[in-house]
């Protein structure tokens, strides 16, 4: 059993929301010669270490977490993952 | 009797000096609350200051919200107690889901400072009383993530509703959906604003003296109750 467990949690912009940052990202990379990148949209990931296993009780946790603080519901969404040990 | 009006300081604020400083020039009694004491003190009625509260981190006004103090003014604002909440406070009072939607950076991601008008839109609240409807006012604004978001659904309710208590007057500065400056909940008694009526409260130092009204407001309400 491992001791800790990676559990990714990625946060973006809700689709309908304007993205200034990812915009002027976007914007900016054509000058530096990218010029095959239509759009970019920015966000956040979070690694968050958990005692032992994903087990289902503790990824709950982690969702709870993340839409009560990591992630605004209003505005944004958010995907959580276990990341496998290489 | 005098209205004893709290300004609740975090970690981070900037404004609070200014708002107690508004509440004595309105004719209030001003009270220093801190944001790790769950206890208001037994104020009449709470302003949430401008700054960055906890550095910005995460989001404006994420951490904020779990202060012990903000834990009592949720309560407390649910219970009908007026709460103002000017620029950091707006975003915190939008974190806390006193109030709907969200606060996000300009559209043109330029920090903008400058002194701005506003039209009052709506006098129903405990906040806006002492001002006329359609009144333009000048006072300062000074914010980096002041753009207002919310589903379209939340922005036609709170306009059928008359819950969008002030609107940018000429070119809007942050992107702010239907040049939304300010709006308050369904009581009326919590209101979020991102420019700082604060700063507009003396000759000396402001713009104009326009943002006097957001507290005498309130306390004319209260002396006269």
């Amino acid at each position: 059993m491992p001791a800790s467990t990676r559990v990714v949690v990625d946060v973006m912009p809700k689709p309908e929301i304007l993205d200034p940052q990812g915009q002027a990202i976007a914007n900016a990379l054509p000058s530096l010669g990218f010029s095959s990148i239509a759009s970019v949209r920015q966000g956040k990931r979070f690694e968050v270490e958990i005692a032992g296993e994903a087990t289902e009780e503790a990824l709950e946790e982690v969702r709870r977490a993340a839409a009560t603080l990591l992630a605004n519901p209003v505005i944004e969404d958010f995907e959580i993952r276990v990341e496998v040990a290489q | 009797m005098t209205a004893r009006i709290g300004v609740i300081t975090f970690p981070g604020s900037l404004d609070d000096r200014d708002a107690l400083r508004a509440v004595k020039l309105a004719g209030g009694e001003p009270v220093s609350l801190w944001h790790a004491d769950a206890d208001l003190r037994g104020v009449d009625a709470v302003i949430l200051p401008g700054g960055f509260s906890y550095g910005d981190y995460l989001r404006c006004g994420a951490i904020a919200r779990f202060a012990p103090a903000m834990a009592s003014v949720v309560d407390a604002a649910r219970g009908g107690l007026p709460v103002l909440g000017i620029c950091n406070g707006f975003q915190v009072l939008c974190e806390s889901h006193l109030l709907p939607g969200a606060l996000r950076r300009n559209h043109h991601l330029h920090f903008r400072n400058r002194d701005q008008v506003l039209r009052i839109e709506s006098t129903n609240t405990r906040w806006t009383s002492d001002y006329q409807q359609g009144e333009e006012i000048l006072i300062p604004l000074k914010s980096g993530e002041g753009a207002y978001m919310a589903d379209e659904k939340t922005l036609d309710a709170l306009e059928a509703e008359g819950r969008v208590i002030a609107r940018y007057v000429g070119e809007n500065p942050n992107g702010s959906l239907r040049d939304i400056a300010g709006i308050t909940n369904e009581a009326g008694n919590v209101v979020g604003l991102m420019p700082h009526p604060e700063h507009a409260t003396e000759a000396l130092t402001g713009p104009s003296t326009d943002g006097l009204g957001f507290f005498t407001s309130v306390i004319r309400a209260m002396v006269a109750a």
